[in-house]
């Protein structure tokens, strides 16, 4: 019964959407306000019945409703409570559920706190977010019910949630991740209604800029939790494989990444203005193509996605309805590009339009990456993969041009800058990183001599200082002598900052962990040892241990550092009683300066056992750099003048078609 | 000229979806396994329902089918009566037991038939790994040479065999006489 309350409450929230998409943009053509102010009203209403939708269904699964067809491939009687409300969004069609209750989410959140907007752009903005709404909802229905019964043969038991999906990282991870693909879906939304409305101006830049930084903060603190999970859960220690997965994830931040700086200029300078709005559309347009087409299969090979045409029509068929119909929209209405003459030579604007170029240069390599097996299968040129190799070569010297340019852009002016002023400020902190990432090498080496010298290490310690050290300097002229001045700093600007550090700890992290990694796989028997960099490891024994739905082989292995015990790590061999499955959970030690991770193979007969040990220097960088990023973003949305009342401005434009 | 440049994103979009759109077509099945011309490769695992090791020195030098399933999987219950079929009409089976459970497997013979001139254990998919098994269940068509000749993903039933592997079988068959 709860599952045809949840199933009515889904169908109630697309009639909600369906007005909410057409009323308020109706009404700001024939200028009725009440029309118009509907919106915020119908936001509110079908968030709130697709939570009760939400809940529904993660009550079923609480119940271990089998008759259910969803819960029963996806859950199992023995599956701890908290994994059963994490397997509502383990597959396609809860996923697509928590989906549009996040969409849902972010419009009502719109409507809450967008109540300064000038009312037609606000009418427009919720019109064009209850008309994605409406796409879901279909989508939903009529292809990936998860409320379907499985009638009439109820089953006992499960099928259980892959186990692969049974860890906290996998409760955490899909809703944040979400929260930053969906909340693209508002600065989107904001585009096209200024298409529509034919505003561009500074006001316009103003109220999506927040909105942008927070979907960009969900969705950086997505990708960075999962690369945290891919690498204690998947048990081989890499935490990022260029897979289609995580290029999909990749793209829109990228995207997302461009957007944010160039609507600051947009905002402060009223450049990039058709530049920004294709930004805001390509980045939504990403996080669709990511969501769908790698949940459909089609990127990771073209076949899981014939496989259910049904799908496959609907999605691109939606696809082609928000792209192509947006990027038509931007076509025919867009601001004619401006010949921009109010910027020269080493601006500020400069430097934005290089992180520009950068960062679609990145994403553009990617998704060439990512479509080009697909696109040659369609050519006949056969069935083509394209592995990290071409993404590392086209990829690190971007983001190394990234890098240096982060470090001159701090030191830039909006519109024009002295060359003699940017060398007078950037020249100290460039010997400084030079002089360091040289001698770097020499002390993080394993034998901390010539012969171990890393060229790799030496060039990620001098961009990570060149960063670190331009910032510094640039905090050092901003406070003078006068320390109290920190207090008056933006939190546009200090969230900059700390982004801009958190990039430089993330780039640390990357090339010394690349550059330092040790590890081996070996064949142990209990007794055995080996030695990896300064680090000997002990295997001790193995023992057989039942969990919750797994009985699992747990070996302990000591660590000793010059006869000092370490620790003793315990990795595990599980297998899942309900679907057979073998599942590694490696062991980790983690510290700042270093990982210890141990994983256990394949049993090689009597107690001998292939394990794998790795010593991974500094591989904790990468994920606080990725938060401190994320906390970056999420000051920057925090900043005073967002909040400060706008209905003055421009209102007026607003109004007109 | 300004007004046309606005244009270019669309026209690359049309592009792009033209192309994924064609994708849709493509049969999902038809995954040309990268072995297909190549020998089967080297093991050594365990029988299912002997104590025995098996090799590639087991296989019979005839045409052989050799079939990856597993009593988790749903489609080869599905399969299971083409198989039993397949082997009556004097076809020879090898079964490749995919990480399952070797008591629960022995009971699904038990229960169903065994169609399978002998089953490999392969608990930790190694041989799976090696051969590119996507899941099961999968049919793969070797050779009375070893070589690996045809590969299907998926079930294998009456339209499936007639259409992509009766013909090559019959030729395999009327070579190697």
């Amino acid at each position: 019964m709860i599952a045809e309350f949840g199933h009515a409450a889904l169908i109630i929230a697309l009639c909600l959407a369906l007005v909410q998409a057409v009323v308020p943009m109706l009404g700001s053509f024939v200028g009725q306000r009440s029309w118009m102010r509907l919106g915020y009203s119908l936001a509110v209403g079908q968030f709130l019945f697709v939570a009760v939708s939400f809940a529904c269904l993660a009550a079923a699964f609480l119940a271990d409703d089998f008759t259910l067809k969803y819960v029963a491939q996806n859950s199992n009687t023995e599956l701890p409570s908290y994994y059963k409300i994490s397997a509502v969004w383990g597959a396609h069609e809860g996923s697509l559920l928590l989906w549009a209750l996040i969409l849902a989410g972010w419009s009502a959140a719109v409507a809450l706190f967008s109540r300064a907007l000038p009312l037609p752009m606000g009418g427009r903005v919720l019109s064009v977010l209850g008309a994605i709404s409406v796409g879901f909802g279909l989508f939903l229905l009529f292809t990936s019910n998860p409320f379907a019964r499985l009638l009439p043969v109820a089953l006992l038991q499960g099928a259980d949630l892959n186990p692969l999906l049974q860890d906290f990282g996998l409760i955490v991870h899909p809703p944040i991740l979400y929260m930053g693909y969906v909340g693209f879906a508002v600065p989107f939304a904001f585009a096209i209604a200024a298409l529509i409305g034919g505003q561009f101006d500074a006001a316009w830049a103003r109220w999506s800029r927040p909105w942008i930084n927070l979907a960009w903060m969900f969705l950086t603190l997505g990708i960075t939790l999962g690369s945290w999970w891919a690498y204690y859960e998947l048990g081989w220690g890499g935490w990022w494989f260029w897979d289609p997965v995580e290029n999909a994830s990749l793209m829109p931040w990228l995207v997302g990444t461009a957007l944010m700086h160039s609507i600051a200029a947009t905002e402060k300078r009223g450049v990039f203005r058709s530049w920004t709005l294709l930004l805001a559309i390509f980045a939504f347009s990403l996080s669709l193509l990511g969501t769908f087409l790698v949940r459909s299969g089609v990127l990771t090979s073209v076949h899981a996605f014939a496989a259910d045409p049904q799908r496959g029509v609907f999605i691109l068929i939606f696809l082609a309805i928000v792209i192509g119909g947006s990027l038509m929209l931007f076509a025919l209405r867009g601001p004619a590009m401006q010949k921009v003459l109010a910027y020269s030579g080493w601006s500020r604007e400069l430097m934005l339009l290089t992180n520009n170029v950068l960062l679609v240069s990145a994403m553009t390599m990617i998704l060439v990456g990512t479509l080009y097996p697909l696109i040659a299968d369609v050519l006949e040129l056969g069935k083509i993969s394209v592995g990290p190799p071409y993404f590392n070569f086209f990829f690190v010297p971007l983001v190394i041009g990234l890098l240096v340019a982060v470090g001159i852009a701090v030191t830039t002016r909006w519109r024009k800058t002295e060359g003699r002023l940017l060398l007078q400020k950037g020249a100290l902190p460039l010997v400084i990183s030079l002089l360091c990432a040289l001698v770097a090498p020499l002390f993080l080496g394993a034998d901390r001599s010539f012969s171990s010298y890393s060229a790799g290490a030496a060039l990620s310690v001098f961009l990570a200082l060149w960063v670190l050290a331009t910032i510094t300097s640039d905090l050092k002229d901003k406070i003078g002598t006068d320390l109290t001045r920190v207090a008056k700093f933006s939190r546009s600007y200090l969230g900059m900052q700390l982004a801009h550090t958190g990039l430089a700890v993330c780039v640390l992290g990357v090339g010394l962990s690349v550059a330092y990694d040790e590890s081996r796989e070996l064949r142990m028997q209990p007794g055995d040892s080996a030695q990896i960099a300064s680090y000997q490891f002990q295997f001790v024994g193995i023992d057989r241990i039942p969990g919750p739905n797994f009985i699992a082989h747990r070996a302990e292995v000591r660590v000793l550092q010059q006869d000092r015990l370490v620790t003793s790590l315990f990795p595990e061999k599980r297998n899942y009683n309900a679907g057979g499955q073998v599942m590694t959970e490696a062991a980790i030690d983690p510290s700042l300066a270093r990982d210890l991770y141990v994983s256990l193979g394949e049993p090689l007969g009597g107690n001998t056992w292939a394990i794998s040990l790795q010593v991974k220097p500094f591989v904790r960088c990468i994920w606080l750099g990725g938060l401190m990023i994320a906390l970056g973003g999420l000051l920057a949305a925090m900043d005073r003048r967002y909040r400060r009342q706008t209905r003055v401005v421009s209102a007026a434009k607003g109004t007109a078609l | 000229m300004n007004r046309i440049a606005l244009f270019v994103p669309l026209v690359l979009f049309v592009v792009l979806s033209l192309f994924l759109f064609k994708g849709l077509e493509r049969d999902p099945a038809q995954l040309p396994s990268a072995l297909v011309g190549e020998a089967f490769p080297v093991f050594a695992l365990p029988d299912l329902l002997e104590e025995r090791l098996l090799s590639t020195e087991d296989f019979p030098s005839q045409v052989v089918l050799v079939n990856i399933w597993a009593t988790w999987c749903f489609a080869c219950r599905i399969e299971h009566p083409m198989l039993n079929q397949l082997a009556a009409q004097g076809v020879n089976i090898i079964g490749l037991n995919y990480k399952d459970q070797t008591q629960q497997a022995q009971q699904w013979l038990q229960e169903r038939g065994n169609p399978y001139l002998f089953n490999i254990v392969d608990q930790q998919g190694s041989l799976g790994f090696d051969l590119g098994v996507t899941g099961a269940p999968e049919t793969y068509l070797i050779d009375a040479q070893g070589i690996i000749r045809q590969r299907r993903v998926g079930v294998l039933d009456q339209a499936v065999w007639d259409r992509e592997f009766n013909d090559l079988y019959q030729q395999l068959l009327g070579e190697s006489r």
